[in-house]
């Protein structure tokens, strides 16, 4: 390892991936690149990861939630099941599952990219957790707001469409916030099966510069803005929808 | 207008409603009592269909409630309902309150929609916080906006489920005002409640229930001067003493 | 459906062989941070609500640090720096061990720490008011209802953590999802392998779970 007391290199970043030959201004040209380059790259990818993994989440999420709620049996049923399918599996083995079998389902299916397989995997992952809590903020709601919706004469879908729904998602956006925070975290996964982000980045560039500590701390400090960020967003549109005259809404 | 035919009610093994009958006619104002756990909160809702019951059917203009066939969102249209904690929503103004039912549900136009909500709105005295929130306003004056969304919809009966019980005593009686004049204009009403002087007042008929069943039914004349039952007497001396 | 799937190869014997070893590593790493997780987060809770600054924020600081970082990080962090600190290399398991631990003791003593704050102020003073010490208050009267209240989230805490232990897969360790991954790749059968290890983390998780619900109805009716 070399290494006697903390003697730092942060030129490490400004490194060329192939003979270690440090760039002028950091980024390469041609068809080298730097560890930076590399690292804002492998940030991308987390981001997109994350982002997309997010949308299948609230999409998968918010239904099931939403049937869990409803007077009928059989969808409650198919909610819960879905629910304690996806959160009773480690996120690992789920992507695994994404990965090694479902390509094999089908010849189509061979084609389809990981980064693709890995979304899907981590937004179902997330959307048991995305279910659980629409489902708290919808039976937080008083009763007589579903009644007061039907007596009105709005059938069940209205009443969710017009009453129910834009109150619980106005409640459920501090738990969603933590979730998105999350999914970034969680995005950290995506390593095992090759994609190369912030994670993947951190165990081959290690490994190849032998500067562990420079490249984790860059690593570590890139999910600590992002996470940041999202918190900042969601903060924002928190105020944006907020009700006057609600608990935390202006007046 | 409205018939109550034999209704019976279990929750589970608890049983609600035993055996209610009774019928309203058109320009009636009828008024519900009794102690609470009577069921009569209870009774009300299954008249639009909002609880479901065992046994017996409702009849609202003819249509049956308890029938699978029946449209209950289009019944309901015609139905109006005030319930206890108003139950305006609360992510809408109060113009658009009253505007939704109207668009969605009896197809008006927007501006259609418009005018005969404001025209409510000002009718129960709240032009001024037509772009409020419900959050923004005291609890009786959601009530009251509560009752012009549901006569936006040009009901055929109004329904009231313990229209004051969550209000502070001094607003109470800007939402009997309104119900009063309601009454006099000949709406059909069913009115569950405790305001005795509203019974008094405007009501044509007394309804008096205990432990899910209907103990009286009488002209109000008959029902304050002389009931007949025992739980009816003890109940009027325990509430008229104030 | 496409799938030829074909399990006669999972035989007890190549079950025994190579998953079992790697069973036993998973319970065993959940149950050692589980025990240590709690100590430590108990800890770290009292330190937050001790009100003294030099306690406090080094506590708070590390609390939200590990619940920042991505938990692969924080393994990948910690197989890293304990040889250099220790001078001597460390195994892929021990490493495990004492990173999950210092990992879960964070998410641990969030929960200890909503505990503690919930048993009332009164419970302290009448401690005091008897005599006893601040440790003893603690020890004697508010941990205890504390735990015995937060008993069901600590243990659904601990599902979870059963569940991220299969991510000791960034530094090889050998766990249950390890000892099926070597059975798919010798076998050459990876699909079924993944479908029985999902299947047997799913039958554990919820059998844990709907025995943490069970136990959670039954404390409510106590109370």
């Amino acid at each position: 390892m070399g290494r006697t007391g903390l003697n730092w290199d942060w030129q490490v970043f400004c490194k060329n991936t192939i003979d270690g030959e440090v760039m002028p201004r950091c980024f390469g040209n041609g068809g080298e690149i730097t560890y930076l380059d590399w690292l804002i790259s492998a940030w991308g990818w987390t981001l997109s990861v994350a982002l997309l993994s997010l949308f299948v989440a609230l999409l998968f999420g918010s239904i099931m939630g939403i049937l869990r709620t409803t007077p009928n049996r059989g969808l409650v049923f198919l909610g819960n099941a879905w629910t304690e399918l996806f959160r009773n599996i480690p996120l690992l083995v789920q992507i695994f599952l994404w990965y090694h079998v479902v390509p094999s389902l089908a010849p189509p299916l061979r084609d389809v990219p990981s980064f693709l397989l890995v979304v899907m995997g981590l937004g179902l992952f997330t959307s048991a957790r995305i279910s659980e809590q629409v489902r708290a903020g919808i039976m937080s709601l008083p009763r007589g707001q579903r009644m007061a919706g039907l007596a009105i004469g709005f059938t069940l879908p209205q009443t969710y469409r017009h009453v129910l729904l834009p109150m619980a998602f106005r409640i459920v956006i501090p738990p969603l916030t933590s979730e998105s925070m999350n999914i970034v975290k969680n995005s950290a996964v995506a390593f095992a099966v090759s994609i190369s982000e912030l994670t993947m980045f951190a165990l081959q560039a290690q490994e190849e510069t032998a500067r562990g500590i420079e490249i984790y701390l860059a690593v570590t400090g890139l999910y600590f803005i992002s996470a940041f960020a999202i918190n900042r967003v969601m903060h924002v549109v928190e105020s944006r929808v907020q009700v006057p005259g609600m608990i935390g809404g202006g007046k | 207008m409205i018939e109550i035919k034999n209704i019976s009610k279990w929750y589970g093994q608890f049983q609600v409603l035993a055996d209610c009958s009774t019928e309203i006619n058109k320009g009636e104002v009828v008024v519900v009592c009794g102690p609470s756990g009577s069921g009569k909160s209870t009774l009300i809702k299954c008249v639009n269909g909002l609880e479901p019951f065992q046994q017996g059917d409702v009849m609202v203009n003819g249509i049956s409630v308890g029938d699978a066939k029946t449209n209950l969102p289009k019944l309901r249209s015609h139905v109006g309902m005030v319930f206890q904690h108003f139950e305006l929503f609360p992510h809408m103004t109060i113009t658009d309150n009253l505007v939704i039912g109207q668009t969605k549900v009896l197809g008006r136009t927007h501006d259609e929609a418009m005018e005969r909500g404001l025209k409510l709105l000002d009718r129960v005295g709240l032009k001024s916080q037509a772009a409020k929130f419900p959050g923004q306003l005291s609890g009786g004056q959601q009530q009251r906006v509560a009752i012009a969304r549901a006569l936006a919809m040009d009901p055929i009966c109004m329904l009231f489920d313990e229209p004051t019980s969550a209000l502070d005593p001094e607003m109470i009686n800007e939402v009997l005002d309104v119900m009063v004049e309601l009454a006099t204009e000949g709406m059909t009403m069913m009115v569950v409640t405790h305001e005795m002087g509203f019974a008094r007042k405007v009501a044509h008929r007394v309804i008096f229930m205990d432990q899910g069943r209907i103990v009286e039914d009488a002209t109000k004349d008959d029902f304050f001067g002389t009931p007949r039952s025992e739980r009816a007497q003890l109940f009027l001396s325990k509430i008229l003493s104030h | 459906m496409m799938l030829n799937l074909d399990f006669a190869f999972l035989t007890p014997a190549v079950l025994s062989g190579y998953v079992v070893k790697g069973f036993i590593f998973s319970i065993q790493l959940t149950l050692i941070a589980m025990l240590g997780g709690i100590i430590i987060g108990t800890l770290l809770a009292l330190m937050r609500l001790s009100g003294k600054p030099w306690l406090v924020m080094p506590a708070a600081a590390y609390v939200n640090t590990m619940r920042s970082i991505p938990l692969v990080m924080v393994i990948l962090w910690f197989f890293l720096l304990i040889p250099l600190v220790t001078g001597r290399p460390l195994g892929a398991e021990m490493s495990a061990m004492i990173t999950f631990t210092l990992f879960e003791a964070a998410y641990y003593s969030e929960i200890m720490r909503a505990g503690i704050q919930s048993i009332p102020r009164g419970q302290v003073a009448a401690g005091y008011a008897i005599g006893m010490t601040y440790s003893q208050t603690m020890r004697i009267v508010v941990l205890p209802q504390a735990f015995r209240n937060m008993l069901p989230v600590l243990l659904t805490q601990t599902i979870i953590l059963f569940q991220d232990t299969s991510l000791v897969y960034a530094i090889g360790a050998y766990d249950m999802l390890k000892g099926f991954e070597i059975v798919g790749k010798n076998f050459n059968r990876p699909v079924e392998t993944y479908l029985v290890a999902a299947a047997l983390y799913f039958i554990i998780s919820f059998s844990l779970s709907t025995l943490v619900k069970r136990l959670q109805a039954r404390i409510s009716i106590i109370r």
